[in-house]
């Protein structure tokens, strides 16, 4: 029969240990869980990626409901334990239940420090632990307010990253007078410091808190030197301590924590502890990697097996994107400790390696942390240093004459090496479960052995091993790079623009640290497009990194000649302006005139030195670029809705020709192309454009994500609204995050294919703040982006473009 | 002036300043026979070449151009300025023709043979 253990808690480290022990001995125990949270067991470290919006609730689950079930495990969720009755060995739940255990497993985590200032009870004041905590933040962070965050440790600057990520003013507030100073040394504290502070978030060190102003409300935070300042959330992130009242009570060994053995048993041997609560050998950690190995020796335990946990050397990583930091060990000085710094102010690079008696004991890397396992696991292991002395610090490539080979690094590592902090995962493992099961992505390997599937940063060192043992069989499939200048993808190529600042295609690549000196035919036109959307008005067109045809604003043919199309808004036009084309072609002979799919007359055959003459024709007759040629907007269609049609239900030409009066000149990451049809007869083919509306009695259905070109694709609904004023702001704020989001020569609806209509939705119809803001930078951007580009050139702008530099005559050049 | 020999024969001819070439951009120089398109790139070394691609015979003169290459506009070939070759998995060659750049900025460019 089945023993019957109980778990106190549902946090990461117990779940950790059920897994370990469910991997070895599914039926050894019946297993309870009280489960103080209303949620199942998620991946606390990724709370910052939630907060700064690059992944979701979904993301970081670590069991979901079904694990429980599959499991036969009793999850008693939004329960807590009250009561532990250690002569009857049971548990007393908060519901009233009493459930027996052979073994106990007492997982009760810490709770955040909360420093008792005169107005820490006001609403508005936050911790920043769980769930809950980043949902209040959120909902402060729409506001767009300001936030005070005590507290410039590694969870402090996470937390004011994240929120000014979400738009808020930020200021950090910390006691000592350099940020971290438990993992930085005083050097490095400056440098975080400054990179913080780049960001746009304030940073006041030395700051002691005297108390939170506000009656009801949090209304500042006022410090000893009686500087107040602003905030209309206080995040307090000052550090944990464990929770030990439930064990005390039960008269457990409590010292800060609860004290457990090499074996994680409490004084009470049927009772062992893991996690936050509890302290080992005079320890109590807040990482995750020392739990999860604690979770290991848990599960050993509870199956009568040997092993012994005898504490951990942890190291940290700042999970602040584009900003590098790692470090671990002891930094103190002291008269037995020798150092090699190595500093290069310009590239932002500090590095600090504490030695004493010839081994590494401390470790402080910013700005280059690449060689940070290869130290940590010199110091772990306590390897004498003295042969590589001399060149230690410039990494693992050059200690010891090693080859330049990227998986050289990895191959030198041994079995036990860890490789993964956050799962607690070594290389042999990784390495087995490739050869094993095998495995060719990243995912699989991920799926696998969880290495690499939370804060990520070791996906590089991951990669490295799957290389070293697939050799050629490896394509690294998790991002598929923009092109062959860099390793980076679409996404974290525009996430970098934005979060580093960067504003031009130079400072783009010296960043990203781009393999070619200025890029190809394909990564310069997207990055000139994703750096046209991103700082509108500030960044300066790349010219020449932009295709032909936008660089001409005529579509190149196949003989080098172009074809022009003038702007006819919503496909209307007049006699006067048919006259003028009419006269254009007899003027310059032109000899093809086409009317196109999109309702517009299409010149074809137009020399490349007529343009400009051919466009102050069209010009003097009142008519535009089209920009038929660009990855823009390209028309709206429409049908002749109530002015003429017995059907019309609205004036769909009028809207048409609104939403093209709005839409004109914007860039986008592919061409986009609209309809507006009048009735659901839809003349207009309205269901197979990028966006449409086709009209009905109520009001305007609004469609995205259609396509009729490479792939034939029907539209989805995104909603119905009521008035033609709606339909332009959901159209608006569509394209703006297709422009925000979209990779370039991604089209809509393969956008919407990898988004999802949801998020769309989400985003545009259910939050109606969210919408108005895109609508806002939409018409912003537009601001900048609607000049006729053929009026500027007909003007004298690139004049070069259209002359040729030179001609040599027949008679000087005769052959 | 009144030099008749053969093209090949000739030598240098002055076609207009740097600065008239845009930096990773080129100009069309028209002769007789057909363009050639001249380029510069982003560290003003100046290239000149057939104005043709080897594929569909694509005017080079309109590429995008990164480092010493040009990406054809028309199906996006990538030509070798230096040498003329496609690069990468296409198979073709477009001719050169050697160009020189004087202290006062002008360039000229040699019509007497492929660049060496």
């Amino acid at each position: 029969m089945a023993r019957k253990l109980v778990v106190i808690g549902n946090g990461m480290a117990p779940g950790r240990a059920l897994e370990r022990l469910l991997e070895q001995a599914p039926d050894a125990y019946e297993i309870t869980i009280f489960n103080a949270e209303p949620r199942v067991n998620y991946d606390r470290i990724m709370l910052s990626p939630v907060l700064s919006g690059e992944k979701a609730y979904e993301d970081i689950l670590i069991h979901d409901d079904v694990w429980y079930a599959d499991h036969g495990i009793t999850l008693k969720k939004g329960c807590k334990a009250v009561g532990i009755d250690r002569e009857a060995k049971t548990v007393a739940g908060a519901d009233g239940s009493v459930v027996p255990y052979d073994k106990l497993l007492v997982a009760t985590g810490s709770s955040p420090f909360i420093i008792p200032v005169p107005g820490k009870d006001l609403e508005g004041v936050l911790t920043y632990r769980d769930l809950d905590d980043v949902e209040a933040m959120l909902a402060a962070a729409d506001k767009g307010a300001s936030a005070v965050v005590i507290g410039g440790g590694l969870l402090g600057l996470e937390a004011a990253a994240g929120l000014k990520e979400r738009g808020m003013d930020v200021t950090v507030l910390h006691l000592m007078p350099t940020l971290m100073e438990r993992q930085l040394d005083a050097a490095a504290g400056y440098l975080l410091e400054r990179a913080i502070e780049a960001r746009g978030i304030k940073v006041v060190t030395g700051a002691n808190t005297h108390e939170i102003v506000g009656d009801t409300r949090v209304e500042g935070v006022r410090l000893d030197d009686g500087a107040e300042i602003p905030a209309d959330i206080v995040v307090m992130a000052v550090g944990i301590r464990p929770n030990a009242d439930l064990a005390r009570q039960a008269g457990l060994e409590v010292n800060r924590g609860i004290v457990v053995n090499d074996a994680m048993q409490t004084s009470d041997p049927d009772i062992l502890a893991v996690g936050e609560c509890v302290e080992h050998r005079g320890h109590c950690y807040g990482l995750v990697a020392p739990l999860y190995e604690m979770a290991k020796v848990v599960a050993e335990r509870l199956l009568d097996k040997e092993a012994a946990y005898q504490g951990s050397v942890t190291s940290t990583r700042l999970k602040v994107t584009g900003i590098d930091l790692f470090s671990a060990g002891d930094f103190s000085e002291g008269k037995d400790r020798e150092e090699i710094v190595l500093r290069d102010a310009v590239g932002g690079i500090y590095k600090r390696l504490v030695i004493r008696d010839d081994r590494l004991i401390g470790i402080v890397l910013y700005g280059d942390t690449k060689d940070g396992a290869w130290f940590f696991q010199l110091m772990k292991d306590g390897t004498p240093i003295d042969e590589m002395r001399e060149t230690l610090i410039f990494g693992q490539n050059y200690a010891g004459g090693t080859p330049l080979d990227p998986t050289a690094a990895v191959a030198a590592l041994p079995d036990d090496a860890e490789i993964c902090g956050c799962n607690g995962v070594c290389k042999s493992k990784i390495v087995g479960a490739i050869t094993e099961h095998g495995l060719t992505s990243l995912d699989g390997v991920r799926a696998r052995t969880k290495a690499s599937a939370s804060c990520g940063s070791c996906t590089g060192l991951v990669e490295q091993l799957m290389a070293m043992t697939l050799g050629d069989g490896f394509t690294p499939d998790a991002v598929q790079p923009m092109c062959g200048c860099t390793d980076l993808g679409h996404d974290d190529v525009r996430r970098l623009i934005v979060a580093k600042e960067l504003k031009s295609i130079p400072a783009v690549m010296q960043e990203l640290e781009w393999k070619t000196s200025c890029g190809c035919a394909k990564c310069r036109p997207a990055l000139n497009f994703y750096l046209i959307a991103d700082w509108p008005g500030e960044y300066q067109d790349d010219y020449q990194s932009r295709f032909i045809n936008e660089r001409v604003h005529a579509n190149i043919q196949k003989d080098g000649t172009y074809s022009v199309v003038p702007r006819m808004w919503g496909g209307m036009t007049s006699s006067a302006e048919l006259r003028a084309i009419a006269d254009v072609v007899d003027k310059f002979g032109i000899p093809t005139v086409k009317v196109t799919g999109g309702q517009r007359i299409d010149l074809l055959g137009v020399p490349k030195e007529d343009l400009p003459a051919v466009w102050a024709d069209l010009n003097a007759a009142g008519m535009v670029s089209g920009h038929a040629y660009a990855k823009g907007l390209r028309t709206v269609k429409t049908c002749v809705g109530t002015d003429w049609c017995r059907f019309g239900t609205q004036d769909s030409t009028g809207l048409g020709v609104k939403i093209e009066k709005m839409m004109w000149g914007s860039w986008t990451p592919h061409k986009v192309k609209m309809a507006v049809s009048g009735c659901p007869r839809n003349c207009a083919e309205a269901t197979c454009k990028d966006f449409g509306v086709v009209c009905v009695d109520s009001g305007y259905e609004l469609h995205v994500g259609g396509a009729a070109g490479m792939h034939i694709k029907g539209t989805e609904v995104l909603c119905t609204v009521a008035t033609e004023a709606e339909a332009l702001e959901y159209c608006a704020a569509v394209v703006q995050l297709y422009r925000e989001q979209g990779r370039y020569l991604e089209r809509i609806y393969k956008w919407m294919d990898r988004v999802g209509l949801a998020a769309i939705r989400e985003q545009v119809v259910e939050d109606a703040e969210k919408r108005t803001a895109l609508f806002e930078k939409f018409l912003y951007s537009q601001r900048f982006a609607q000049k006729d580009p053929w009026a500027e050139r007909v003007a004298g702008k690139d004049a070069h473009e259209f002359t040729p530099m030179n001609r040599i005559a027949m008679r000087e050049a005769a052959e | 002036m009144n030099d008749m020999r053969p093209i090949e024969m000739q030598h240098w001819f002055t076609i207009g300043r740097l600065s008239d070439i845009p930096r990773r951009g080129a100009r069309q120089v028209i002769l007789p026979r057909g363009p050639i398109a001249v380029f510069r790139t982003q560290t003003d070394e100046v290239y000149a070449i057939e104005d043709r691609c080897p594929h569909k015979g694509g005017p080079l003169s309109q590429g995008i151009v990164h480092d010493g290459a040009v990406t054809c506009p028309l199906h996006n070939w990538v030509i070798d300025l230096q040498t003329g070759n496609a690069m990468g998995a296409d198979q073709g060659c477009v001719r050169t023709y050697r160009t020189r750049t004087d202290e006062n900025g002008l360039v000229s460019v040699s019509l007497a043979g492929p660049a060496g």
